[in-house]
């Protein structure tokens, strides 16, 4: 057993960590270091995620009157399709995977860094090009007004900076495969000894879910778009149906990604609400395995159901009668994965703080996403909403609702971790208390307007329909309120927190094994491989006051462990 | 009950026609009912499907509102199953006083993953089933239907009945079954009318069809749902049923077919031209019509042009080279060329001259009161007996 | 429990591991590394396999729709280059996987020969498709858009090479020009490295021009010698024939052979052809979507073109290695992931030249 004097020099808060070990902007700018390209990466997201949340409050403040000339025809469509395009491709997308993956899974694998750590950097820096590439379409390619979509032959008939955007869609693309690939690799060979498939944390199983959509979905959306591009220059007539193209190939192109890509924004943050509500719980997760392999089933289905985009398109109707089939069954593995958290919480130790109350939000706002699925998947009444704003209020509240609900939730477990400081707990229970009610006060009443048949992406509507979007408008900026105080709470904490120790939330997973924040190298030690769902593993150290493993721990003081429960 | 919040805005009908008419919608139409609805929002009746969506006035509709209904009843049943679940667990075991003892629990069960992956996909068949059946339902369409060309185009509709005539709103008879051959002459569109829960993508380069047996009459939206550019939220107009094809034939605005130019360019300005330039003198988009013609010169951004016939032809063909003063910097008109031949351009010009005295041009001291030529045309369409299904579209051949 | 020393944590690439220079230092060791490596790079390949599947993809919906325009096609695609271009990329596989085996043996020399070998044979393919790229735009075969063919056109440049060939040498041109001075320039400076490396990058370059030299020859035999009956008697030159005595102006630059092979066969089926073009409207449409044909052709051989220019980048890495003696039998990964790479553009070509040369 360890010594007091290793326990100290292992778990209390270092002086040289991976934060300071270097200094001066060339030690972040050509790091290899996984933790720091996670900061960078999660600085990049952050700010599209407000760019382009300031794009949807002036959206949502335009639509506050039925025939609102607060914004230009041109301009509502440019400033929608901004909001859509960066959303998706520079903020969804990488933001759980490359800003809290990246830091958290080379540490939850007890590695180094990730398998490729260049190339990692390098999809930091693509992201940077291929977002500046789609910011320029603003600057010099007089905007963007295709919807992130980018239907053909619109999109090819516009003269607005189409190229520019889908080059930069085009970047991005790589930037994510790059990401996906290194953790593939990394998570398949780098794994701890001992650490079994069966012993990885379910954060793991989800982004290795994800790693693999990203690797066979990405590039299908690259070769498209450079069709798309090679159409607008060169007139290929693949797409375009003044030169013998089919503008419903480009949509089957498109969604053949950009289903999948759905779920490269919802698994992770799945796998993000798996560990917070088991840690939180102090309970280990209820069906483990169910709840990895719904993650696999997931992403495998996800590639068989990007037709019930395009119910309407007319494609064949025994086509479109498949996918709605296919479709119901990716319903399946998403429930098993709510009752399962459920059952966790069943009879567990439950702590409401920030994180935990994300993660119940989560669930809320995951399942009315999810539930309103099932109106889209069943045919006769998609064809009434599909395009209408029931849609956008649909996947709202599974990106919003789901994904950034996870990420902030994400953000304030891992925080002390990344920083080795504590936000303010009450503060950030009233940011997630905005967030909450903002979201829903946001997008329940587009449900209504959809489906009373208010259409998407108009920019002047029917009068009946303005008592509904002010409510929206209303709600959008208590949203915008909510998230902005999110970031405010964790920026503070992050430069002026007070310290706090390894493991203040008595996590079982490897990553919080290391000091707070870690070492360059991770871990000063061997970590041990533990179960990472069995909490009694750690126990309380009143001299470092945080949890720490029982092997570390003074042999005197050690708590007897609790039977574990067979069944 | 119905919630007014008079914080958001709120306005007296009056007040929203006369923005419907004089604001940037202008050139839009928007439905009575719609108007007359603005700001009032009951929240009691949500478990009725009338709360969730507009009337119902196509066959088809009752059973999409009743498996919309089906599908919100079990999704609230689990969803309130899990979030009383949730909170009650949140509160009963909540950790008080930071002491972390969790009871001791099973952390699997196969049975019971068993059953609720099986339970809920035995609601999610009959989900599919119902909407597969709504689905095909919706798309087989009737032999006696009545056929209607429609031809979407940035960001106009035009539909063309049987008989040659064409509307830009949509004209249905109560009860006969209808199917709209559809084509756009530009980009996606797509047709969307909420009252008969019908919507169907147009595909530029190919037909794609759309059926429908209204069954209340009325005034309906009608919408363009796919997004196909800068005026995409002004292309929509209205879908009208009317009790009998007399009454169709009397109560529409059709786009008249004369032969006199002016009449053709009257038909070519108000498909393409009318949503952005008015012939009342008013400045809309871009400037008004009737009075082109009364002046010699006109002021540009910067200069003069003499208006003649050339400058029409430009204007209309390459938009953006001379702009009228006030209008700049960039024009924001799309280029006509290829959409609308040199033909097609004097025949507007010929209708310019009539704007500007009727006498200049030939059949222009024809009353324009289409009226009493429409009830001409009923004559000869009205050989259908009103209601009487069996000869409805049988004049298409 | 094995607690490392923390003494100092600052710029401490190598002091917790062995001083190996080949093992990342997250590594545990070169094993891991290797298994990294390899699964990163099969990843990778399946990304490229779906990469290019888009266009397969397209390939076959625009095969399955116009049939015809692939019939006549095909014909202005020079069967003899692209076999050409196959049997050299089939021995640049061999080659590389010799460069492999000698790296696994540590054999260093070895893989710097059959490195080289490989990027010439790399140049070489890229030579020749310079010379077909060029001589169908000499002819007006671009894509779609821009396609407008007129057949025995020829704009004679410098030597009576195309000048849309002059344009493409001359990066290479000057890539040789740099090398070999910077290879002159170590010889001078006795910096033998140096010397050895530019050396082997300037013969690479070589292999472009001989490459293009090779092409050059032939196409002029096939434009001087007998093949231009069967040249003028393909579908597509027929209709462009009639259209200009339609009317349709060229630039009479047409070679004496044209105008030969328009005597002989375009008499008799005139009538045909005049009936054709009334029933399809406007003359412009039959060649124009025969451009479509091109415009794949052009996206599937260009972006395949731009995958040589990568890995020949990646086997010049190789090369300088070889060069420095860094394989041995522990270490070869990057040669194998090379290798792997190059395997599958090669095998790319294979599906692309039946697919567009030799379809009938």
């Amino acid at each position: 057993m360890a010594t007091a004097e290793i326990r100290n020099k292992i778990f209390s808060t270092p002086e040289t960590n991976y934060l300071n070990c270097t200094k001066g902007w060339k030690s972040w700018a050509f790091t290899l270091d996984h933790k720091r390209i996670g900061v960078m990466y999660l600085v990049g997201v952050s700010i599209a995620l407000f760019l382009a949340g300031i794009f949807a409050l002036v959206l949502r403040s335009h639509l506050v009157k039925f025939d609102s000339g607060m914004l230009s025809y041109d301009n509502y469509n440019k400033m929608f399709t901004l909001h859509g395009a960066v959303m998706v491709f520079s903020f969804i997308i990488p933001s759980i995977p490359a800003a809290l993956g990246n830091f958290v899974l080379p540490m939850m694998l007890g590695a180094k860094d990730v398998a490729f750590p260049r190339m990692n950097l390098a999809s930091f820096y693509l992201w940077i090009a291929g977002t500046s590439c789609l910011l320029m379409a603003i600057l010099f390619g007089g905007g963007l007004d295709t919807g992130w979509t980018f239907y053909t032959p619109y999109s090819i008939e516009t003269e607005t900076g189409v190229i520019y955007a889908t080059f930069g869609a085009f970047i991005l693309g790589f930037s994510s495969i790059f990401t996906g690939l290194n953790f593939l690799v990394t998570v398949n060979t780098m794994r701890s000894p001992g650490q079994t498939w069966f012993k990885l944390p379910l954060f793991l199983w989800s982004l290795y879910a994800t790693s693999i959509i990203q690797v066979l979905a990405t590039p299908v959306l690259g070769i498209t778009l450079l069709m798309l591009i090679a159409e607008k220059t060169m007139h290929i007539g693949i797409f375009d149906p003044r030169y013998g193209g089919d503008p419903v190939l480009f949509q089957h192109f498109f969604w053949f990604y950009s289903h999948p890509a759905v779920y490269i924004m919802i698994l992770p943050a799945m796998g993000v609400i798996s560990e917070l509500i088991s840690v939180y719980s102090q309970k280990r997760i209820f069906g483990y395995s169910f709840i990895a392999f719904s993650s696999v089933a997931i992403a495998l289905l996800g590639f068989l159901v990007w037709g019930h985009h395009m119910f309407t398109s007319g494609q064949s109707p025994i086509v479109t009668l498949i996918f709605s089939a296919i479709t119901f069954t990716v319903a399946i593995p998403s429930a098993v994965k709510v009752f399962n958290w459920l059952a966790t919480l069943f009879k567990g130790s439950i702590l409401l703080n920030t994180p935990m109350l994300f993660a119940l939000s989560f669930i809320f706002l995951f399942g009315i996403g999810g539930l309103t699925g099932l109106f889209l998947g069943a045919l006769s009444t998609d064809i009434h909403l599909h395009d209408t704003y029931f849609v956008v209020a649909h996947f709202h509240f599974v990106m919003v609702g789901g994904t950034l609900t996870a990420l902030l939730g994400g953000l304030f477990h891992w925080w002390p971790k990344m920083f080795g400081r504590m936000y303010n707990d009450a503060l950030g229970r009233i940011s997630c208390a905005l967030v909450f009610i903002g979201f829903n006060v946001t997008f329940f009443p587009q449900f209504v307007m959809g489906a009373r048949g208010m259409p998407r992406r108009y920019a002047s509507y029917d009068p009946e329909f303005q008592i509904f979007h002010q409510i929206s408008t209303f709600g959008a900026f208590v949203l915008g309120i909510g998230i902005l105080m999110a970031y405010v709470v964790l920026v503070y904490a992050a430069f002026k927190g007070p310290r706090c120790g390894s493991n203040p939330f008595r996590a079982a997973s490897m990553e919080w094994q290391s000091s707070s924040p870690p070492d360059f190298h991770n871990f000063i030690h061997q970590p041990t491989m533990n179960d990472p769902y069995d909490f009694d593993s750690q126990v309380y150290d009143e001299e470092l006051d945080t949890f720490i493993p029982r092997e570390f721990a003074d042999p005197d003081k050690l708590p007897a462990r609790p039977e574990p429960v067979h069944h | 009950m119905n919630l007014h919040l008079p914080l958001l805005l709120q306005s007296t009908n009056e007040e929203i026609i006369k923005r419907v008419q004089e604001s940037t919608l202008s050139g839009t139409k928007v439905p009575q009912s719609s108007i007359e609805h603005q700001g009032a929002s009951s929240f009691t009746q949500f478990w009725d499907s009338s709360y969730w969506f507009p009337e119902q006035a196509s066959t088809f509709a009752p059973s999409v509102d009743y498996l919309f209904m089906w599908i919100f009843w079990v999704s609230t049943i689990f969803f309130i199953a899990i979030v009383f679940s949730m909170v009650y667990f949140c509160v009963k075991y909540r950790r008080v006083g930071g002491e972390i003892n969790p009871l001791p629990s099973s952390s699997h069960n196969n049975l019971i993953e068993i059953a609720w992956s099986v339970g809920p996909s035995v609601l999610l068949v009959y989900m599919f089933f119902a909407g597969a059946q709504g689905y095909f339902d919706s798309k087989i369409a009737s032999e006696t239907s009545e056929e209607i060309q429609v031809t979407a185009s940035r960001w106009n509709w035009v539909f063309t009945y049987p008989n040659g005539d064409s509307s830009s709103e949509l004209h249905l008879v109560n009860g006969r079954p209808t199917k709209l051959i559809m084509q756009s002459n530009d980009v996606l569109h797509s047709m969307y009318i909420p009252a008969f829960r019908q919507k169907m993508d147009i595909v530029p380069g190919r037909y794609t069809y759309a059926y429908m047996v209204p069954n209340k009459t009325g005034q309906y939206r009608l919408s363009c749902t796919e997004y196909c550019g800068r005026e995409h939220s002004k292309m929509r107009t209205l879908a009208e049923v009317h009790d009998t094809d007399a009454h169709r034939q009397e109560n529409t605005q059709w786009i008249e077919e004369e032969y006199y130019p002016w009449k053709n360019g009257e038909r070519i300005y108000k498909i393409n031209c009318s949503g952005c330039h008015k012939i009342n003198g008013e400045a809309a988009t871009g400037p008004a019509l009737n009075l082109l013609y009364s002046m010699k010169e006109r002021p540009l951004m910067d200069g003069k042009v003499t208006v003649d016939e050339d400058y029409v032809l430009e204007s209309i063909w390459y938009p953006g080279k001379k702009i009228v003063e006030g209008y700049g910097p960039v024009s924001k008109m799309n280029s006509f060329k290829g959409k609308l031949t040199q033909d097609d351009v004097s025949q507007v010009i010929a209708y310019l001259k009539y704007l500007n005295n009727p006498a200049d041009v030939a059949g222009g001291d024809v009353e324009s009161g289409l009226r009493a030529e429409g009830g001409d045309k009923s004559g000869t369409a009205g050989t259908i007996a009103p209601n009487d299904k069996d000869d409805d579209g049988s004049d298409e051949t | 429990m094995a607690v490392a020393d923390t003494t100092d944590h600052h710029d401490h690439d190598h002091d917790h591991h062995d001083h190996d220079p080949f093992i990342a230092h997250h590594f545990d060791g070169p094993q891991q590394q290797f298994d990294s490596g390899k699964l990163g790079i099969w990843l990778f390949l399946v990304t490229e396999v779906l990469f290019f599947s888009g266009l397969f993809v397209a390939y076959t919906l625009y095969r399955n729709h116009h049939p015809e325009i692939f019939e006549l096609a095909h014909h202005h695609l020079d069967k003899v280059l692209g076999c050409l271009n196959t049997i050299v990329l089939l021995f640049s596989s061999l080659t590389m996987a010799l460069a492999v085996r000698s790296a696994q043996t540590g054999k260093n020399k070895n893989c710097e020969l059959y490195t080289l070998i490989t990027m010439v044979c790399a140049t070489i393919f890229l030579g020749v498709k310079a010379v077909e790229y060029s001589h169908k735009w000499d002819l007006g075969i671009f894509p779609k858009y821009g396609f407008n063919y007129t057949p025995g056109h020829h704009e004679m440049g410098f030597l009576g090479l195309s000048p849309y060939l002059i344009k493409l040498s001359a990066i290479p041109a000057l890539l040789l020009a740099s090398f070999a001075g910077a290879s002159v320039m170590g010889k001078l400076t006795d910096k033998p490295a140096q010397f050895k490396f530019f050396m082997g990058m300037a013969i690479m370059v070589a292999g472009y021009f001989a490459g293009v030299a090779g092409g050059v020859v032939y196409q002029n035999a096939v434009d001087s010698g007998h093949a231009h009956l069967a040249m003028s008697s393909s579908p597509l030159q027929l209709h462009a024939a009639t259209f200009e005595e339609n009317g349709q102006h060229h630039s009479h630059q047409h070679s004496d052979q044209h105008s030969e092979g328009q005597g002989h066969e375009g008499g008799e089926e005139h009538g045909d052809d005049h009936h054709d073009q009334r029933h399809e409207g406007s003359g412009e449409s039959m060649p124009k979507s025969v451009g479509a044909f091109f415009s794949i052709y052009y996206c599937m051989t260009g972006l395949h073109a731009i995958h040589i220019i990568g890995g020949i980048v990646a086997l010049a890495w190789i090369y300088y290695r070889s060069q420095q003696g860094h394989w041995r039998e522990d270490y070869f990964g990057p040669v194998d992931y090379v290798g792997l790479y190059w395997h599958l553009v090669d095998l790319i070509w294979i599906y692309l030249f039946p697919l567009l040369y030799l379809i009938d």
